[in-house]
Order: structure tokens, then sequence, then C-alpha cells
């Protein structure tokens, strides 16, 4: 295959953010402190641009590139998910950082380059690639995590961000290289016919798949290698942890699934096991250590690392059932996840900090639509119908059922159960018990859109989430 | 798993490990046995005919090294690209004066930005 500039087309969208980046940040030198947050609509505008430059190639299926950049309908899916976690984000994060006095240009310019990079990760046919997007997506991360410099919280978790995270890659990477050493390339695509073609007579083999279930397990933030995730999460702005928590943990699910299945898909009697170990471990701390949490930070990290193993299991399940059930759930997740951290960011004002779980006592007397709001998103992330968290952990859960594996079914529904614990004390909290003090909620037009989106959003898919579900269906991927 | 896989082509990599693992050792345990030992001051020092160090090295310095060295690397990884794409330029023609271009102006962007932020401004 030749290089051809028609080829261009198929990386338009990309194109698009990363010359808005740059863009940005120019524009940036020239606006005056006090109007930042027109930058912050410019990029949500960039956003929309390249969601609509995807939207027009959601039905293109072609490998560009030599083979490096996959463009087809499982990528689109999770590139559309990355633009709305990143549009919802920036409209949460207006105001927060106005308050936090950190509102500067740069910000919105790492959303838009760490948006970038899950679009490459999501679309990469190859294994140097998935690589190239995780870094870009990374670096601009552990910049972000940093982005209160006056708190050494924050300063904490961009450290031990960038040291975990660059280790976590550099195990990527090392397992990356022995496949190639193994098979002699690292397109994906390659690799899966040279495994379905050669049987495993390699220990190396077990040691690269070891070294990728670290990698993307870290990114993942799954059990064993979620130490990093209260820290960064608790110390991160609020906004960049909502968005952490939810865009590059879906992004990373995509590239996990395709790499496993389409590159290592002959392989899966040997990964399967190793994943439902991760999986279980995954789902039992996750949840287990969320109910001992005081700050709603820290909890919903915890939360975030319970919902991860809820997801391998799509992964484990893989095949039409596993991989729709996986993105639904991703999706839902997103918007649920955002919805509670939006709230969180609402009560970030003056004194107030708003991340202890005492924080929200008697939110309901005071302000009982953000106290509602908040109920409806923690019913949906401990998976209460009629909400949207119900349906996305359904189908999970119906996909490990039908592949004969109930047991993990059962277990995931048990630890279900436990998340109902520390999610239902919020709202417990809330409305059970008589506020201390008023609350100043730091209401703007833009978070308020953002949790009128998301609130919505989630009762609808929980009603009714026949187009999402057919939305996934049509986005399967297609391991030949 | 069959048991008895052996990575042949990595032997050599293995002997040659074992050879300058050996070679390393051996030169540090034979310099060990036969040099001579005299401790005296001037021989602990860390430049032994340099210029007398007159404070502790381990002191707080300005960030602003920081800065100038990271965009004195940025610039040196440019520079350092430029010279095989010039090598291979011929053999790859547009395309590679347009990776080219695009390189150097996203380069050129975060160069404006920098500078605008006083980066490279001492005082």
């Amino acid at each position: 295959m030749n290089f051809s500039w028609i080829q261009l087309v198929a990386i338009a969208p990309e194109i698009v953010l990363t010359i808005g980046a740059c863009a940005l940040l120019l524009f940036d030198l020239v606006i005056p402190r006090d109007q930042k947050d027109k930058l912050g609509y410019f990029a949500v505008g960039i956003l929309i641009v390249a969601c609509y430059g995807s939207w027009k190639l959601a039905n293109v299926e072609a490998d560009v590139f030599f083979g490096m950049f996959t463009l087809d309908p499982y990528a689109t899916y999770f590139k559309m998910l990355v633009y709305l976690a990143g549009a919802l984000t920036i409209l949460l994060s207006m105001t927060y950082l106005e308050i936090e006095k950190i509102h500067l240009g740069e910000y919105y310019g790492f959303v838009l380059l760490s948006t970038a990079g899950m679009m490459v990760m999501v679309s990469a046919g190859d294994l140097i690639m998935v690589y190239l997007g995780l870094e870009l997506l990374s670096i601009s991360l552990y910049t972000m995590a940093g982005f209160k410099r006056s708190e050494s919280r924050s300063i904490e978790a961009s450290a031990k961000y960038l040291i975990l995270g660059s280790f976590s890659s550099a195990i990527l990477l090392y397992g990356i290289s022995i496949l190639y050493g193994i098979a002699g390339t690292t397109n994906l695509k390659a690799l899966g016919t040279f495994f379905a073609a050669n049987p495993l007579d390699n220990p190396g083999l077990l040691v690269s798949m070891g070294f990728l279930v670290v990698g993307f397990g870290f990114k993942v933030a799954a059990v064993p290698f979620h130490m990093w995730t209260p820290d960064v999460y608790e110390g991160s702005p609020t906004p960049v942890t909502a968005f952490m928590s939810v865009a590059p943990k879906a992004a990373s699910f995509a590239v996990f699934l395709r790499v496993f299945a389409e590159a290592l898909g002959g392989l899966k009697p040997h990964w399967q096991p190793i994943l439902v170990t991760v999986a279980v471990a995954t789902m039992i701390l996750g949840n287990v250590v969320a109910i001992v949490q005081t700050n709603i930070k820290r909890m919903l990290a915890y939360s975030s690392i319970a919902h991860a193993g809820y997801a391998l299991i799509g992964i484990i399940v893989g095949g039409g059932l596993g991989t729709m059930s996986l993105m639904l759930y991703l999706m839902i997740y997103a918007l649920m996840n955002l919805g509670a951290f939006g709230v969180v960011i609402l009560l970030r004002k003056g004194g107030m900090r708003g991340e202890e779980i005492s924080d929200f006592t008697g939110l309901a007397k005071k302000n009982p639509v953000a106290a509602v709001i908040m109920l409806i998103f923690m019913f949906s992330l401990a998976g209460i119908p009629p909400t949207a968290g119900f349906v996305a952990k359904f189908y999970l859960f119906m996909g490990a059922v039908e592949a004969g594996m109930v047991w993990l079914a059962v277990v995931g529904v048990l630890l279900s159960a436990v998340s109902a614990y520390y999610y239902l004390r919020v709202v417990m909290v809330m409305y059970m018990r008589e506020p201390s003090g008023d609350f100043d909620l730091a209401t703007s037009p833009a978070t308020s859109l953002a949790l009128v989106i998301t609130t919505i959003a989630v009762l609808f898919l929980g009603l009714y989430p026949a187009p999402l579900i057919d939305a996934t269906k049509a986005a399967i991927l297609q391991i030949p | 798993m069959p048991g008895e896989y052996v990575p042949q082509q990595y032997l050599p990599i293995l002997i040659f490990a074992v050879i300058a693992a050996v070679f390393g050792l051996g030169q540090l345990l034979i310099g060990s046995l036969l040099r001579p030992r005299h401790a005296y001051r001037d021989k602990l020092l860390p430049y032994e005919s340099g210029v007398q160090p007159f404070s502790d090295a381990r002191i707080p310095f300005p960030m602003r090294y920081y800065v100038i060295a990271m965009l004195f690397v940025i610039f040196d990884i440019e520079a350092v690209f430029l010279y095989p794409w010039a090598v291979v330029f011929h053999s790859i023609g547009l395309y590679a004066l347009v990776e080219m271009v695009l390189f150097i102006a996203i380069l050129l962007v975060g160069y404006v930005y920098a500078w605008n932020k006083g980066a490279l401004e001492w005082e």
C-alpha cells in the first residue's frame, strides 16, 4: 500500500483536534486573564467539529498509513465517547478553575491533546500506535493532575502518576518488544493471523502477555495495579479526576479489547484465566475498600476500580455480546460518573471544599435539585433500575451467563450489592440528616448544562436503552 | 506447554552478557587486589588536581535552569531529526518535506508560546 493524500481524510478529526490545541495555546497568549472561559467554549467548538468529522466517517472501514491506523465503527464509537467526555469535562471545569484561581488556557489545550491521544489509541492498528496514543494521553494527564500548583496534594498526585505511569509504560513496551521478537511484527491484524496459525510453544509469549496485562491493567486501574488511583484521584483538581476516571479508562478498555481479541485472539485459553483472576480481585477490592472511605473523591476512586472489574467481564466474555456489553457499559459509566463528579464540583465554593462525604449532610433540605441529581447518579452507579447503570450491568452479567461463567456473574451481582452500601450512604447523608450550615453551590450555566445532559441521558438510557444498544451492535469490533 | 523449548537465537546474547559481566567484574576485582591504598585528603576530593570545593554541591537552584534545559533538549532533538531527514530527503520527496514542515510548525507554536510566557527571560 502506498501513501496517498486521500488517506489524510481518515485522520481529519485527529488533525482538527491537534491544530485546535495548537491554536488554543496561541489564543491563550492574547486573551486577558478574566476571559479564559472563551477558550473553554472554543475547545468545545473544536470537539464538536471533530465529532462532526467522525460522524461523517462513521461507516467507513479502512486501514491507512501502512496498517498503522484503523478506521472502523468500533473506533468511531469510542471517539464519540471521548468527545462527549471531553466536552462535558470542559463545561464542568470552567467555574471550578475560576474558584481555585487556576484558570489557565493551557488546561483546555491539554484536554484537547489528551482527547487526540485517546483517538489515536482507539484507532491504532499497530502496537506502536497504541503506545504513541497512550503517551500523548498520559503526558497530558500528568500535567493536568498537577494543575493546582499551590497545593501539595495535587503535586503529589502528579508526581506519583508520572513515576508509576512511566513505569507501566515501560513494562507495556517490554511486552510489545517480546511480542515483536516472537512474531516479527507489531501490526495487530498480522499478529492475529500469526497466532491463529502458530500454536503457543514459547514461554516468552506468556511473559509478554503478562506484561501487556500489567500495562493495560495499570491504565484501567485494575487490581493489583490500582495503587496509584486513590491518591491521584484525590489530589487532582476535581474536573481532572472526573475526566481521568472516565475517558482514559474507556479508551484503554477499547484498546485492551482490540489487542487481546484481535492480536492475541488465538491465545484466549491462556489469557482468560489471568483476566478472570484480575477481574474478581478488582471487583472485591474496589467495592470493599470503598466502604470505609470518608472522602468522596477517594470513594469514587475505589468505585471506579470496582467498575473496571465489572468492565473486564466484557473482555473475558469476548465475542459479539461481550464487546457490545463492554461498549454499552463504558458509555453509560462515562455519563454517570461525570455526573456524580459534577455534583462534587458544585459543592466547591468559598471556604467549602465539598470533598468529604459529610459535606453532603442535609443537602436535600437546602438544595433539593442538586440532591435529586446526586441521588440519580448514586442509584445508577449502584446499578438500581430504572437508571442506566442497571442496563449496563445487566448486559455484562448476561454476557457472563451466556458464556457459561455463571459464577462470575454471581460474584459481580453480590459485589454490586456491597457497592449499594457506600453509594446509598451518600444518599442517606443527604436526605436523612439535618444540614449543619448553609449550602452555597457553585452553579453556572455551563455546569448546569453538563449536569442536565448527564442526568437526562442516565434516566433516558435507563428507561429506553434501545438506541444505544443498536449503536453498539452496529459498531462491534469485527475480528477476521 | 512443551518444556523443551530453547530459544537458540538468544544464545549469542547470553554468551555475550556472561563475557561482559565476567570482564567488568574481573577488572574491578583485579584492581582492588593490586592497587595501593593511600587515602589522604587531596585524594578524596572530587577533583584531585582541580579547584578546591568551597561548599556543598547540593544547593537548591532556580527552576529557570530546568525550563531552559528542557527547551534546549527539544530543539536539540529537532536538529538530530533533521540530519537523517536531510540524508534520505531525495528518496522520499515531497512527503518528507511536508512532514518536516509540520514538525517544525508544531515546535514553532511551542516556541512562540514559551517566549510569550517569558520562559526565555532570566529576570
